[in-house]
């Protein structure tokens, strides 16, 4: 009865050898790790571009996407080549504290305040954020923020603090905070009729809007800028800086701006490249 | 309601359709979830069996612990093994963090206890049996390691089967450190959590389709080893 279990060390073997094997198959490839944000992944925009870029340059792009705090955190560790977010203030911090060799703007588009069409607090049509969320409170009309850290809450609570509200100081009650992504978020929103601070171009792509729809726009102040930041190889110096550098070049590039501004959802474009270089 | 019904209709699509990237997400979430539960069992079995049959101090702690680990959160094992595969992390000169690898190993960790701690079960209850006829024949606990996992092993491919249900189910360990990357680190249960966030239920609920079949297949098939098996040998 022994006989088979006698096998049990070379099976043993053979699964760890396998499981190596398989692991290591890709390991040859040529790649840089990208760090990003959900709102650029969740609007498709990386699936227009990158196929363009390791097409042009034989250089495959794996993109990680999360909020952009955590994006930082992740570069900061050094397990990303390049940080492609969009909260200005963090990402010049980044450089100024030498994890970042430098920042550049790539494109931008802008963020809505969506909220129920039956719109409890009377905000639709409004141009000033600040104001329509000073409405918001007044009314007590649920509110779902990301509380997650990424750009998108923090220029949401740049917008509370600008109209004088302290949210976060009745979270639970009207303000919601989901502590997750853009679209778990809009989906939250959706399910319970709240109003939400979104990036426009997720806010296209969702496709659970229920009830739904845009209720603000247009302030200077909902204006979404995204920068691209080599990390810096003399902080970390496994950084793929010679390819990373490719991928920040390429996306300044007349090429790669207009490989932007060629991304449209529903008919809409979803990003405006203003790279400096590129004379935009 | 029409989510179901859009639902079954995105998962026959992609099926019937055999689509590409779909076939890839599979593939990738079949070799990770089976090659973790080969390698929880190579380690799971014999401790667990060990720890059934030997006598030693703070067994009883153990035993509990092993039952315990059970219950592991997949995003703390995920949180855990990044900070150890992180380039600031002790062994991140591996760069492994958003490989398959760095899936299967949080996968083992999240796994093994759960064969284990089935497999002592099994093997303890066929000790107590056992016991007296065993050491009548001059066998003690290592001779009986091997005879009574040989003996339950019927039982035991309940016990894989449930860390199989366990690693192709989990996803916050595979999230946090495969980094849910495009035909790279991309499993079914990432994909489905990406589905949800971009707000297309029906084709999130679709690969959760596609998803509960794929176990059932696995189960099934296991099940069928398990009866032919017991007819020729049992």
């Amino acid at each position: 009865m022994h006989r088979s279990l006698s096998r049990f060390p070379a099976v043993a073997l053979m699964i760890v050898v396998l499981a190596l094997v398989v692991t290591q198959a890709r390991a040859g490839e040529r790649f840089i790790t990208v760090t990003s944000t959900t709102s650029t992944q969740n609007s498709g925009l990386y699936g227009h571009l990158l196929p363009i870029f390791t097409g042009v340059t034989g250089i495959e792009v794996r993109v990680v996407a999360v909020g952009t705090g955590q994006a930082i955190r992740l570069a900061r560790q050094g397990d990303a080549d390049v940080l492609f977010v969009h909260h200005k203030a963090s990402e010049e911090k980044f450089v100024a504290e030498g994890f970042g060799v430098a920042r550049f703007d790539v494109m931008y588009n802008d963020f809505v305040i969506v909220g129920p069409k039956a719109d409890p607090a009377k905000v639709r049509g409004m141009t000033d954020a600040a104001k329509a969320l000073v409405k918001i409170a007044a009314a007590k009309a649920a509110f779902a923020s990301r509380g997650d850290n990424s750009g998108t809450n923090k220029k949401e609570l740049e917008l509370w603090k600008t109209a004088g509200v302290d949210a976060r100081g009745v979270s639970g009650s009207w303000y919601r905070e989901t502590g997750s992504g853009m679209g778990a978020t809009l989906n939250t929103a959706s399910a319970m009729n709240a109003y939400a601070l979104t990036d426009r171009a997720t806010w296209i792509k969702f496709a659970n809007k229920g009830d739904l729809a845009v209720m603000v726009e247009g302030d200077d102040r909902l204006y979404n800028q995204y920068g691209i930041i080599l990390v810096s190889p003399a902080k970390h110096p496994h950084v793929k800086a010679k390819d990373g550098q490719a991928f920040i070049d390429w996306i300044l590039s007349e090429d790669g701006q207009e490989a932007i501004a060629a991304y449209h959802i529903s008919g809409e474009q979803a990003f405006f490249p203003n790279a400096a270089r590129a004379g935009y | 309601m029409t989510d179901f019904g859009a639902a079954f209709a995105a998962a026959f699509a992609m099926v019937a359709g055999f689509d590409p990237d779909l076939a890839e997400i599979v593939g990738l979430s079949l070799q990770v979830s089976l090659l973790a539960v080969g390698l929880a069992t190579v380690i799971g079995l014999p401790v667990g069996a060990a720890v059934a049959l030997f006598r030693f101090p703070g067994r009883t702690a153990l035993v509990v612990a092993l039952n315990a680990l059970m219950g592991l959160p997949p995003v703390v094992v995920g949180l855990i093994v990044y900070l150890l595969l992180s380039r600031a992390g002790p062994f991140g000169v591996l760069g492994l963090l958003f490989t398959p690898t760095a899936m299967i190993i949080a996968q083992v960790l999240l796994v093994t206890p759960i064969i284990a701690a089935l497999t002592r079960q099994v093997v303890e209850d066929l000790w107590v049996e056992y016991e007296d006829q065993m050491r009548s024949l001059g066998a003690g606990p290592a001779r009986a390691l091997t005879a009574l996992l040989w003996d339950g092993r019927f039982t035991l491919i309940t016990a894989v089967l449930a860390g199989f249900g366990r690693a192709s189910a989990e996803v916050g360990a595979v999230m946090i450190v495969g980094g849910n990357i495009d035909h790279v680190t991309r499993v079914m249960t990432t994909a489905i959590a990406l589905e949800v966030s971009k707000g297309d239920l029906a084709l999130a609920l679709g690969l959760g389709i596609v998803l509960m079949t794929l176990s059932l297949a696995v189960n099934a098939a296991a099940f069928l080893v398990k009866e032919t098996a017991q007819r020729h040998y049992g």
